[in-house]
């Protein structure tokens, strides 16, 4: 392996382990807002990697002046102020892409899962670190809100990645696929409900793969600590 | 002129002064003794509002132009959209009118209208207009009418209804705003201006109902002022 100890287990936590929705419960409000295709997922999950990796790298650059007792304001300012940036640079130099994803940028600033890494990973650890930790964990829940979208996509409406090309251009066409034809739909689970339906069969899922795993090692290694102190 | 090497040379001295200074004060140890202390911690905040603040400043400043600029070749595409080539010669964002709408609750008290002209007459009209009351905030709509008050095209420029459900009202993620082309006040009657489960002829969306219902209202109304002003606009 090319990766050290430390990045290994920063990208097992953040994938599966510690995720920030099967593992840490975080970000549901955003999860389930948008999860309705695939493809609202993956604009959702692809705008808040990038925020979640600037992010920790900014506060993991920034530890050592922040004081314990104001450092959930100064976490708070950081991120808005990265959002709001983001949005502003996007809707002038990628506006095609903000028409698209504009709808999510906003809602970035909901997402507890950036507060959550700020204060349990990237206010203690290195720069380094808190960057992939930032990544693995925006690619976590980017799993996590295609999955589910693709999910409720197909149960609500029979199709998956609709309007996948709206989001990533043209030649991203084949992604869209009708899976159910003539599928009359299934509107519960395109609602709210749905999603919390949906996800609580994607966590029973998850929950039993971890089960298995641990059957099949005798002698398991920690599988479920976070680093979270 | 002669002490200019004497004063970089000072310059520089205090530069170097200056950050090791700064490496000293960011010194791990140095830091840890300081957080406790009250003022630093005001300081800190106030130093990261204020860096906060002008970054989003500068940037908000710098990139004003440029947005514009998208927004103004977005607007041109919109209105070609809704209004076809071949109705005009001229340039619609330079050729404008201004008429109250103050009455007909789509947003604005003034509305600009964009008058699309062949050879210097009228052909067709054009205005963005807001539902105001759409299920998550205001929707964005632009609608392009020709001279008889029939509609060339309607289009959503901006919403902030459910992804997955009430965005189906968008050009690009279903045909319904395609259905307003031709309709006029004249070809259906008041109560036939609603979705379908009020009784009248637009589709309305699984899951949706009040997207679709809101915007058929304040095309509706659109249209009433568009008829209260044809005369005035049509013969400028």
């Amino acid at each position: 392996m090319f990766m050290s100890e430390t990045y290994r287990k920063i990208t097992t936590d953040g994938i599966w382990n510690n995720n920030i929705v099967f593992g840490q419960n975080l970000a549901l409000c955003p999860l389930l807002a948008v999860t309705g295709t695939a493809t609202n997922g993956l604009g959702m999950g692809l705008a808040t990697l990038v925020v979640i990796t600037a992010s920790n790298g900014l506060i993991s650059l920034t530890r050592h002046l922040i004081p314990n007792e104001i450092r959930i304001p100064i976490f708070v300012l950081l991120i808005a102020a990265l959002v709001t940036l983001v949005d502003i640079l996007m809707n002038a130099w990628a506006h095609e892409l903000y028409k698209v994803l504009g709808l999510f940028i906003a809602l970035i600033v909901t997402n507890c899962a950036l507060l959550g890494r700020a204060e349990a990973f990237a206010s203690k650890q290195p720069v380094k670190h808190a960057l992939w930790d930032g990544l693995m964990m925006g690619l976590g829940f980017t799993l996590v809100l295609v999955a589910l979208g693709a999910a409720r996509e197909i149960s609500s409406a029979g199709t998956l990645f609709a309007n996948a090309s709206l989001l990533l251009g043209e030649s991203f066409r084949f992604l869209e696929i009708t899976v159910i034809p003539d599928y009359k739909g299934f509107l519960l689970m395109a609602l709210p409900p749905g999603g919390f339906i949906m996800l609580a069969f994607l966590i029973v899922g998850k929950r039993m793969i971890d089960q298995k795993l641990v059957q099949k090692k005798p002698q398991p290694a920690v599988l479920s600590e976070a680093i979270t102190e | 002129m002669k002490n200019d090497p004497e004063i970089i040379q000072r310059l520089k001295k205090q530069l170097i002064c200056f950050k090791e200074f700064l490496s000293r004060w960011l010194e791990p140890s140095n830091l840890e003794k300081l957080r406790p202390k009250l003022e630093f911690q005001t300081g800190i905040l106030a130093g990261f509002a204020l860096l906060a603040s002008v970054l989003l400043g500068v940037t908000n400043c710098s990139t004003e132009d440029t947005i514009q600029q998208r927004l103004d070749e977005d607007l041109k595409k919109s209105l070609e959209e809704v209004v076809p080539a071949n109705l005009h010669d001229n340039d619609m964002l330079l050729d404008t009118a201004s008429i109250p709408s103050a009455g007909f609750n789509i947003g604005a008290n003034e509305t600009t209208v964009y008058l699309a002209k062949k050879s210097g007459k009228v052909t067709a009209a054009c205005f963005k207009f807001i539902a105001p009351d759409g299920y998550s905030g205001a929707i964005n709509m632009i609608m392009g009418i020709d001279r008889d008050g029939n509609i060339l095209g309607v289009r959503v420029l901006s919403h902030k209804e459910t992804p997955g459900l009430g965005d189906k009202i968008e050009a690009g993620k279903s045909a319904w705003i395609l259905d307003f082309a031709g309709r006029s006040l004249d070809n259906l009657t008041p109560a036939q201006w609603a979705v379908k489960k009020d009784g009248g002829v637009f589709d309305q969306f699984a899951g949706a109902t009040i997207t679709p219902r809101k915007s058929v209202q304040a095309i509706h109304r659109g249209l009433q002022l568009f008829k209260a002003h044809q005369a005035q606009l049509i013969n400028p």
